[in-house]
């Protein structure tokens, strides 16, 4: 064996953050805290109409009765709300401007993380809109999509062009009411994406969103509507990863998926913030509401790759209200070091013949704490649903933890509901019999936690995957004693 | 006035009428601030969430009855497993009953909490496990304790066996409107000895009655504990049962809880695993029909390394009964080798029913196995017509499955008799005769 079990350890824990960098672009920055001026002063910013202004106030006169959530199983510094900035924008961004008028800055960053919105993602046949900090800057293939009559613009932009969908669908899955984070997105949001997909449309490509948080001290919080209408088809996906900062950031984002009669969204999520240094220091902290819901023969499928953020709070739920609608929920969330998660899915059965399926992965490394916190929930009338949950756990090292809350709750006699959890660690056995075949401990090690994410890595659209696996391995070297 | 303040100002009386010179004084005391600070629990208490309070809280409970009533051991002998010969220790209206009990201190002490509690001989061993293992913080515990004064007391010397089992029979008869019982049990089971415990809870009213009760069991290095509670109340019992267990190395503690009845039920039972090689087993059979309500949550925590813990537990839930299943495991840092297995089964055969589960894994240790499966359902249809086909009528073909559902938990039943009781009184809830003895 080249390395010792020592030596793995060691080099995991000075393993820094490799996208932790931090690009120098000149923001337009607003004071720091929170009050009804600063919401107003966003919204004129975004040069928003009257009703959204006011609904964004309405939002923050709820959150400021709202007290912070206490329930979740992880301990961290509470945010102070009044430190921080609400409003960042990179100065050089318009939305008017093609490629070559982005700032050179912004594109090296992008280049470093292997984002590239040219050519590459072209080939790849993925239209990007990208988010730095809070202004989208470039958008990419609108014009085969506008061509299909898809709309995929920053959600600001189309507040400005179609008010109508925005004001119809914005804040009807996940009200403004609904949680601390969730009425603190509503009342700050700056941007994020909007999609909708006419009738019977199946989106020809992957669409994807890669945010960022850059500026030291701006919390991002983005908001993002996605809208299938009736027979129509979309795979959407969001994939994270943030430069290395010390105090930690906050980020309380909002996702409303709405699929009409007929239709399915596909909404995949690859998440690698910086999760802290190896003492636990900095990190992101990633507060988000995600929640979709199903009309009639509708499917809301999520998969989520969970690598980074120190404290990571994510439920993404389907409300199954039509009949025959189906949800699905794929998840592997890895935690190392000191980060905490807290994360699983809640599927609300009300229509009859409804489906849902459950798979999720934790991995817990380091000293870090895995909780699965999870809710089925099968209405009086919900005829005949039928639910499937798999919850594993995959412990290394003897320092972390793996937790699970598995809420079910039936109130119809034609249910059924299969739950099981399991929580294990890596054989040495299965180690050995790898290094037997000249396999060293540290790949043994990814192959075997390949092996044990595979179903929900299955999940995620071609490109993701690999991006995904490399995610696991980066994140999980060497962890294992 | 609402319950709680009631039981606060009837702490002062409950002093007039017991020895507040006892250091177990003291504990009740701070048992009393405890519960004055906390009261009873809500809804908004996660453990709490699914089984309120509220109703039971509205009725005007006397909590010391007044008059005694004596029962005759023949209108009561259904009661009993009365096939057997057994140690009883029956209560009526909270009062020991000597006549209708059977207590022992031949080699072994079966005999009742409220001497142990005042006699100076037994004062050792009260100061050494009393209140020892029951949680200090929770109010319902606390509120038992305050008000600790009778129950049984077992205490089985290294080594001893009782050359039977022990009957607990609490009797209510309905002398007062409504009634709230706090028997306290203290079971201590040395090295190497062995003890079964049959413990029952009767009604034999229409009226109210609200049982909490707190029962501690110690179970020394390699002892064996086998515990039987049979829960076939009436519609106006409710009961809240608070089981702490501690466990030394290599015992073997069981708990059966069969809930066939009763109008609120509340299974707490706990289990510490203070020692290595040891195994703990909580198995449950519920059965609910009307507005029932059953809601069993145990705990068991692994401390130590290379113990096992096993939970089954089946339910079937008719009518508008309502069901709740918390289970938690909890696996320490050090509590290597732990293999923890939960199991909850449930069958809903009405619309109206409801079944809340939650079964729960906290894991701080890595080289372990825990698994937990959770299910709901309902009765197979391919069987049931391979029964029907054999001319089977299908009110016993169910039946016959229901039965076959809950049979696993009562195979481990380890007393004969009491596991024909139980499976009688399984049949008659099932509402057959399969004309021939389950």
């Amino acid at each position: 064996m080249a390395y010792t079990e020592e030596e793995l350890k060691k080099e995991l824990e000075t393993k820094e953050y490799e996208y932790g960098f931090y690009t120098d672009i000149e923001s337009d920055t607003f004071p720091k805290g929170l009050n009804e001026g600063i919401v107003r002063a966003i919204s004129k910013k975004k040069n928003e109409p009257e009703w959204m202004t006011e609904w964004r106030l309405e939002a923050f006169r709820v959150w400021e009765k709202m007290e912070e959530p206490e329930w979740a199983n992880v301990r961290y510094e509470k945010p102070d709300f009044q430190a921080i900035s609400y409003y960042s924008a990179p100065k050089a961004a318009d939305p008017n401007k093609t490629l070559e008028d982005v700032d050179p800055d912004l594109l090296e960053m992008y280049r470093k993380l292997g984002i590239s919105v040219d050519e590459q993602k072209k080939l790849q046949n993925v239209a990007v809109d990208i988010v730095v900090d809070s202004v989208s800057v470039a958008t990419t293939f609108k014009k085969t999509l506008a061509e299909k009559g898809i709309i995929f613009m920053p959600i600001s932009e189309a507040i400005q062009k179609h008010p109508e969908l925005v004001k119809k669908y914005m804040g009807t899955v996940v009200p403004t009411t609904d949680n601390f984070y969730a009425a603190l997105n509503s009342a700050v949001f700056t941007d994020g994406s909007f999609c909708y997909i006419p009738k019977g449309v199946s989106c020809p490509m992957e669409l994807s969103t890669y945010f960022r948080i850059n500026e030291g001290g701006t919390g991002q919080f983005e908001r993002t509507l996605v809208i299938a209408d009736k027979g129509s088809y979309v795979s959407y996906l969001e994939g994270c990863t943030a430069p290395s900062r010390d105090e930690n950031q906050l980020h309380a984002a909002v996702v409303e998926l709405i699929a009409m009669d007929d239709a399915e969204i596909k909404y995949s999520t690859v998440q690698n913030w910086y999760p802290g240094n190896s003492e636990g220091k900095g990190g992101v902290y990633n507060f988000v509401t995600k929640r979709g819901i199903c009309e009639r023969n509708a499917k809301i499928s999520w998969t989520q790759v969970e690598t980074g953020s120190a404290v990571t709070w994510k439920y993404p739920s389907c409300i199954l209200k039509g009949a025959n609608s189906v949800g699905e929920f794929y998840s592997i969330a890895v935690t190392n070091n000191y980060q905490q998660a807290d994360t699983g899915t809640k599927m609300i059965h009300l229509g009859k013949n409804t489906k849902s399926t459950i798979i999720s992965k934790g991995i817990s490394a380091g000293k870090s704490q895995n909780s699965y916190r999870g809710l089925v929930q099968i209405g009086s009338r919900a005829e005949n649903a039928r639910n499937f949950s798999q919850c594993d756990s995959l412990l290394m090292g003897n320092e972390c933890g793996a937790h699970t809350f598995p809420y079910i709750e039936a109130k119809n006699k034609s249910a059924q509901i299969e739950h099981e959890a399991t929580t294990s660690k890596i054989g040495e056995d299965q180690i050995f019999y790898c290094n037997q075949r000249g396999i060293d401990t540290e790949k043994a090690i990814a192959l075997i936690v390949n092996g044990f994410s595979k179903e929900v890595l299955n999940k995620l659209p071609m490109e993701f995957a690999v991006e995904a696996q490399k995610l696991l391995e980066i994140s999980l070297e060497g962890s294992v004693g | 006035m609402d319950l709680k303040d009631k039981l606060v100002s009837s702490f002062m009386a409950f002093e007039n009428n017991i020895d507040v010179e006892h250091p177990v004084h003291d504990v009740r005391i701070e048992a009393m601030k405890n519960f004055e600070i906390k009261g009873f629990p809500s809804k908004k208490e996660e453990a709490w969430k699914y089984t309120s309070l509220k109703g039971l809280q509205k009725i005007d409970f006397s909590i010391f009855p007044k008059q005694e009533k004596t029962l005759e051991y023949k209108d009561v002998k259904k009661y009993f497993i009365h096939d057997i010969d057994t140690y009883k220790i029956v209560f009526v209206d909270g009062v020991f009953s000597s006549h209708l009990s059977e207590t022992t201190h031949d080699g072994v002490d079966i005999c009742l909490m409220s001497s142990a509690l005042t006699k100076p001989m037994y004062k050792q061993i009260i100061d050494v496990y009393f209140n020892k293992v029951a949680s200090k913080d929770e109010s319902l515990t606390s509120l038992n304790t305050a008000f600790s004064k009778e129950g049984a007391y077992i205490y089985i010397p290294k080594g001893k066996m009782p050359k039977k089992p022990v009957e607990i029979i609490h009797f209510a008869t309905g002398n007062e409107a409504s009634l709230l019982l706090q028997p306290r049990n203290l079971i201590i089971v040395e090295e190497n000895a062995e003890l079964q415990i049959i413990e029952r809870h009767q009604s034999l009213t229409s009226n109210e009655v609200l049982t909490n009760s707190v029962t501690e069991i110690f179970a020394a290095k390699s002892a064996n504990i086998d515990y039987y509670k049979v829960q076939n109340d009436s519609a106006k019992a409710s009961l809240i049962d608070n089981t702490y267990v501690d466990q030394k190395d290599r015992s073997f503690v069981n708990v059966h809880t069969f809930s066939l009845g009763g109008k609120l039920t509340r299974n707490n039972l706990n289990f510490y695993q203070n020692g290595e090689y040891m195994d703990s087993t909580m198995k449950g059979v519920t059965i609910l029909a009307e507005k029932q309500h059953v809601d069993h949550h145990t705990l068991v925590h692994h401390i130590q390394p290379n113990c096992e813990s096993h939970q089954d537990y089946k339910g079937i839930y008719g009518e508008n009964s309502t069901g709740v299943f918390n289970g938690k495991i909890i696996v320490d840092k050090v509590a290597q080798k732990t293999n923890a297995f939960q199991k909850n089964n449930n069958i809903l055969i009405s619309d109206k029913a409801t079944i809340n589960t939650k079964p729960q894994l906290e894991i701080f240790a890595d080289d372990v196995k825990c698994s937990h499966g959770c299910t709901i359902g309902q009765l197979d249809e391919d069987a049931l017509f391979y029964l029907q086909s054999r001319g089977i009528p299908k009110k016993e073909a169910r039946a016959l499955l229901m039965y076959a559902f809950a049979n696993n938990v009562l195979e481990s039943v380890r007393i004969p008799e009491l596991k024909t009781r139980i499976n009688k009184l399984i049949a008659k809830k099932i509402g057959v005769n399969l004309g021939f003895d389950l």
